[in-house]
């Protein structure tokens, strides 16, 4: 089925918020819905959005590539970005992403064995006053974290561990 | 004194409509469209002097009379693209006080003709932008948008629109690029988005604090707002205060107190009561100032901050005390700096890539002194030859972290 079909509801909405002959404004809400239902935006979804809204394939990838909540690869269902900017790092952040790592058995940038979750390092999400701090990015959009610690962070991540199995 | 911008902090339900207009909520809007000419608008924000409160402070309805009144339909955008490291006050003000937010984005657009206005959103904001369609849609219900505003011909919609992770969409031409559906790179200036805007069409690009004093500069008038402020700045602002202090969060005074005030009074000084060393009042794009006697009873408005050789920006002061080691801190801003230039330019490109270089070996503790001085010209070259003002930004701490602090990065190189 395709993206226009799957979610026809959410493709209208989003192109009525633009004037009918710029329908290139929509490729930005577009590729948020691909990234939020599919957790990344692959080949096939690209050609759809470009046909879409009326611009090339190679448009497409190239916003893919600029902008940094776009993701042309998978990773873990979640991706939990955690803010390592300079005012959050004069309040520990990034010994916090170093413990939380830690606590999770991988580096920055890598995923957990069972799929879930991505850690990686981000800049500034506008939560500086209430650092650590990170987002998670995944099927339900983007929801913020502030004023963490590495353990009430490992307990938000075993409740996400048994929603996933349920 | 009671708020203007924050006026959550004084009524917390003020994100309910009833509770909105029970406090002279839409008041202004409607004064405006059903008393007012447009230029009457523009002319009393002029009076009110109000300046721009996405960092460049330009005079906002000197900028709105510049909107070119041949070539129609005309845009409002507002800017809520918020990345700059250090300010989080439009994200409070649009999840706290959404209707006065919204209300001014109403406000500007009758005063510049326009029937559609975007409100474009940092990708991080999903929720906040969730909100505020949902108060969008209690405004249309309330017919406080729509077809025939007040009984008039007047007609306006709002639209919420999310960016997807890059701080050079914060300026104004690659936030319209973004908005139509492009990369996020700068146009060529001139011309501007008041003649060349969203579409090619006329277009105000106004930062969502900025937007947020409209309602009470329309119905209290410009010479109230006047009265609070400086000559130089008029009105109230709202700082952020991250960093090293016991307090951080914003804060909603008038221009003109002094940094000591905030970090002490406010921000409850420094953490563990350590002695502080530096301030960066304009976030990540700051000089650093040292934060001396004088640097600290200096008034916080526009004219004052530039007699330290620094900017006010967008008010994001970020405060460093004596744990802090000044090689560490430029280490942060070139990063951020380097992965957030748009690669449009060669002087930024490049510069930017070539100071984290350096930077790095000098954090390694293989660097040199001449590392130092390498580092040290390389901003210094890119400086005026950029084609927008994020690779000026990425110099400022540089030159003047090296510059003031030597100290730090005698001792960086020394290590080996
Ligand atoms: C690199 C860069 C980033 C910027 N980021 C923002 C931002 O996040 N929010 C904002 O309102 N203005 C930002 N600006 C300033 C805008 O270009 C523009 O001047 C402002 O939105 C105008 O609104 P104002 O007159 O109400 O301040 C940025 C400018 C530059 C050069
Ligand atoms: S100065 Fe940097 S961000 Fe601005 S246009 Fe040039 S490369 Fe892009
Ligand atoms: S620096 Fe982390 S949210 Fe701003």
């Amino acid at each position: 089925m395709s993206l226009a079909e799957k979610h026809a509801a959410e493709v209208k909405k989003i192109l009525a918020k633009y004037p009918p002959e710029q329908k290139q404004s929509a490729v930005m809400p577009l590729l948020h819905l691909v990234q939020r239902k599919n957790g990344h935006v692959d080949r096939h979804a690209m050609q759809e959005i470009a046909a879409l809204v009326g611009i090339t394939e190679t448009d497409v990838a190239e916003l893919v590539g600029f902008y940094t909540l776009y993701h042309d690869a998978p990773a873990g269902k979640l991706r939990l970005q955690v803010c390592v900017d300079l005012p959050c790092a004069l309040r520990g952040a990034d010994q916090f992403l170093a413990q939380l790592c830690e606590s999770l058995g991988i580096e920055p940038g890598g995923t957990t064995a069972d799929g879930l979750i991505t850690v990686e390092p981000v800049m500034c999400l506008a939560a500086c006053d209430r650092a650590p701090m990170f987002q998670v990015q995944g099927p339900d959009g983007i929801a913020y974290h502030e004023n963490m610690t590495v353990d009430k962070t490992m307990e938000l991540i075993e409740a996400k561990r048994k929603e996933a199995k349920k | 004194m009671s708020h203007i911008v924050l006026r959550h902090r004084d009524l917390p339900e003020i994100s309910n409509l009833e509770v909105y207009q029970k406090n002279d909520g839409f008041a202004a809007f409607k004064q405006a469209v059903s008393r007012m000419k447009a230029v009457e608008v523009i002319d009393l924000v002029k009076a009110s002097g109000l300046r721009g409160r996405g960092g460049a402070g330009f005079p906002t309805g000197v900028k709105w009379s510049f909107m070119d009144n041949n070539n129609w339909p005309h845009y409002v955008v507002a800017n809520a693209d918020e990345s700059e490291p250090g300010t989080f006050k439009d994200r409070e003000i649009m999840e706290r006080n959404p209707f006065q937010f919204l209300e001014g984005v109403a406000i500007a657009s009758y005063a510049v003709g326009a029937n559609a206005a975007y409100i474009y959103m940092r990708g991080e904001f999903w929720q906040q932008a969730a909100f505020l369609d949902e108060k969008i849609a209690e405004m249309e219900k309330a017919s406080l948008l729509g077809e025939n505003l007040f009984g008039t011909d007047y007609a306006l919609r709002i639209y919420t629109h999310l960016g997807a992770g890059a701080y050079i969409c914060g300026e104004e031409t690659a936030l319209l690029e973004s908005l139509e559906g492009k990369r996020g790179q700068p146009r060529l200036r001139p011309p501007f988005p008041p003649s060349y805007g969203l579409y090619g069409k006329p277009t105000v690009v106004n930062n969502v604090e900025t937007l947020t004093n409209l309602p009470l500069i329309i119905t209290r008038g410009a010479d109230w707002y006047k009265t609070l402020g400086t000559i130089d700045s008029a009105g109230v602002k709202v700082f952020s205060l991250s960093g090293r202090v016991k307090n951080p969060g914003n804060y909603e005074l008038p221009f003109g107190r002094t940094f000591r005030q905030l970090i002490y009074e406010q921000g409850g000084g420094i953490i563990d009561e350590r002695p502080i060393r530096a301030i960066m009042a304009a976030g990540a794009s700051s000089t650093l100032i040292v934060a001396d006697d004088k640097a600290l009873d200096t008034p916080m408005d526009y004219a004052s901050v530039r007699t330290l050789g620094a900017d006010l920006g967008s008010a994001s002061v970020i405060v460093i005390d004596d744990t802090v080691s000044i090689d560490w801190v430029i280490d942060k801003t070139i990063h951020f700096f380097k992965h957030e230039s748009c690669g449009k330019c060669t002087p930024c490109r490049e510069g930017t890539y070539w100071m984290q270089h350096i930077v790095e070996r000098i954090r390694s503790g293989s660097g040199v002194q001449a590392d130092v001085d390498l580092l040290y010209s390389v901003a210094k070259q890119m400086q005026n030859k950029c084609l927008c003002a994020l690779g000026e930004f990425s110099t400022m701490a540089v030159v003047s972290g090296i510059e003031s602090f030597d100290k730090d990065f005698k001792k960086a190189v020394g290590k080996k």
